[in-house]
């Protein structure tokens, strides 16, 4: 077989690698728990661990032998796994607190550095394993480091369940308060969504979805710092040429994250899942979606303009991943966190970037408001209205939306919180201090949309 | 998937004699074959791309990217070794 790539394409690639952070950001090995439920929490634990720790034990020495023979950085490996709600129903909460321990047991076994899937599908109202998941994750998440919680609240379909939202707005607070010692650490790995996707590698939001296979593989792409480096070289060309080059560079990201899950899934023997063609960002310089939106032209993003930019980059980056990849899925699509950008960070902090327009850029891209600090003295009520805002966002446009936002206790505007790693640093943003108060108490449920009258 | 064994080792730096001798060196003694070497001066460094078989090495890929690297240190260059489908899924469909 002939080697048909020139000698500049070989250098192109090493430069993506070596100078602008091309890498994959995970490879997420979902797995179904549900064959391990048991009458109690404590041998349902026993189960789970059992099970994880069966399947998934070659997951991070696979990942390390893909890095080391393609050259390419795998910086996460990671495990999804079926929502707890599904096999902890009529379990008490001490219960389901000991599976989650067990959870954080085998995560931390396997060397993975999160799991998902303490989570609940409540869209459309609860059971009572539900309702005490719900209830359990505060203490869940002050007391494990790699457990993951995500709530779905609402869908297109269903409408958005406010009963849910009203209950998470609390659920946040008390996850900050008892996590105060660390700024609120534990809500930087809880995630309210709607529209929820079953294959989305990413976390805090990834689980293993009911309509997913036993075990699946799932890949998270990244690269902000390579289309950067794109659209600097090009200033002076239109907006319908930057698309191009958008485009071409995304297929090239996203081809690599092909090889790295069809190399994984041949090596583990675990079927390959999808693809998420989503540009995440790091703190590390270099590494930022708000540095391409400002190469493309902006002063700073958050500014007027940022939501026509974020929308045409994220756009061009699927174009040009779905000719690359047979499986895309997950929330594919540019993420906008603060505290793990950079750039965002850069922009939050001048007072340029401010929820409200982080709101509207969510509109255009994936995924939600995303690791935004806000003051510790925001009353639930308040959380709750924007998580219902977000959630409308994206049950009216048919699209995953989310949020994970951390009250920062005893933070007020303009104080800094410090999670470190991937997880970064924020300055904390001021809310509006409008009530919603009286509208989130009405709870209930929104109706799902009409679809057929589009304008 | 198939996986091949085919090498691509690339190695950047600043010109100077005994380079091509000093990495195929490490890989006649590892029993790699060298199955395409082109060189030019890009941007004023010197640049090297090899395409080698690693079929039959007597050593595993750690060990040869070690050597590699000690080798490059030696001779002031950065010595890059990936397997060659990385470029392939890169760059064609």
């Amino acid at each position: 077989m002939q080697f048909a790539v020139s000698k500049e394409e070989i250098l192109e690639t090493i430069n993506m690698v070596q100078g602008q952070n091309l890498d994959i950001r995970t490879i997420t090995m979902g797995i179904n728990l549900l064959d391990c439920r048991q009458d109690d929490g404590e041998a349902t634990g026993r189960r789970v661990y059992d099970k994880i720790t069966r399947v998934a034990k070659d997951l991070v020495r696979v990942g390390e032998d893909i890095q080391r023979d393609y050259g390419i950085p795998i910086i996460n490996k990671r495990i999804s796994v079926t929502p707890v709600s599904m096999l902890v129903n009529g379990f008490t909460e001490d219960d389901i607190f000991k599976v989650a321990l067990e959870l954080d047991r085998a995560a931390a076994e396997m060397g993975v550095n999160f799991l998902g899937g303490f989570s609940a599908l409540v869209h459309k109202g609860y059971n009572s394993g539900d309702r005490s998941l719900i209830q359990c994750i505060p203490r869940v998440l002050a007391a494990t480091e790699r457990v993951c919680s995500s709530v779905n609240v609402g869908t297109t379909k269903s409408g958005i369940n406010m009963d849910a939202v009203y209950d998470m707005g609390r659920v946040i607070k008390q996850t900050a308060e008892a996590t105060a010692d660390r700024d609120g650490l534990g809500c930087a790995k809880l995630v309210v969504f709607c529209n929820a996707a079953e294959d989305n590698p990413f976390m805090a939001g990834a689980f293993h979805g009911p309509g997913e296979p036993e075990t699946v593989l799932n890949i998270g792409i990244s690269g902000p710092g390579v289309v950067a480096t794109v659209v600097r070289a090009n200033p002076g060309c239109d907006l319908g040429e930057l698309a191009r080059l958008i485009k071409n560079t995304a297929f090239k990201i996203t081809r690599t994250g092909e090889l790295v899950g069809r190399v994984a899934s041949k090596r583990l023997g675990v079927p390959f899942g999808i693809l998420d063609l989503s540009l995440a960002p790091t703190p590390e310089v270099g590494d930022s979606v708000a540095d391409i939106l400002e190469a493309m032209g902006l002063e700073r993003v958050g500014g007027p303009g940022s939501t026509a930019a974020l929308a045409m980059l994220n756009d061009a980056v699927k174009k040009g991943g779905a000719m690359a990849s047979s499986y895309v899925g997950g929330l594919s699509g540019a993420f906008i966190p603060v505290s793990e950008d950079a750039g965002m960070i850069r922009a939050a902090a001048e007072g340029v970037l401010n929820i409200e327009k982080l709101e509207a850029m969510t509109s255009v891209c994936s995924v939600g408001l995303d690791m935004i600090a806000i003051p510790g003295e925001t009353n639930a009520c308040t959380i709750s209205a924007i998580i219902a805002d977000e959630a409308a966002i994206g049950m009216i446009n048919r699209k995953t939306t989310a949020v994970r936002i951390i009250p920062a206790p005893g933070k007020h505007p303009g104080d800094w919180v410090e999670f470190g790693g991937l997880l970064g640093r924020a300055p904390v943003m001021p809310v509006n201090a409008s009530s919603a108060a009286h509208f989130i108490a009405r709870k209930g449920r929104i109706p799902a949309p009409i679809h057929s009258l589009n304008n | 998937m198939e996986e091949g064994n085919r090498l691509i080792i690339t190695v950047l730096g600043h010109d100077r004699v005994g380079i091509i001798y000093g990495i195929s060196g490490v890989l006649a003694n590892t029993n790699v074959n060298i199955l395409d070497i082109s060189q030019t001066i890009l941007q004023g460094f010197f640049t090297m791309v090899m395409v080698a078989d690693f079929a039959d090495a007597t050593v595993g890929l750690d060990e040869l990217k070690l050597l590699l690297d000690q080798k490059g240190q030696e001779l002031g260059l950065r010595v890059t070794v990936q397997h060659e489908d990385i470029f392939r899924y890169m760059h064609r469909i």
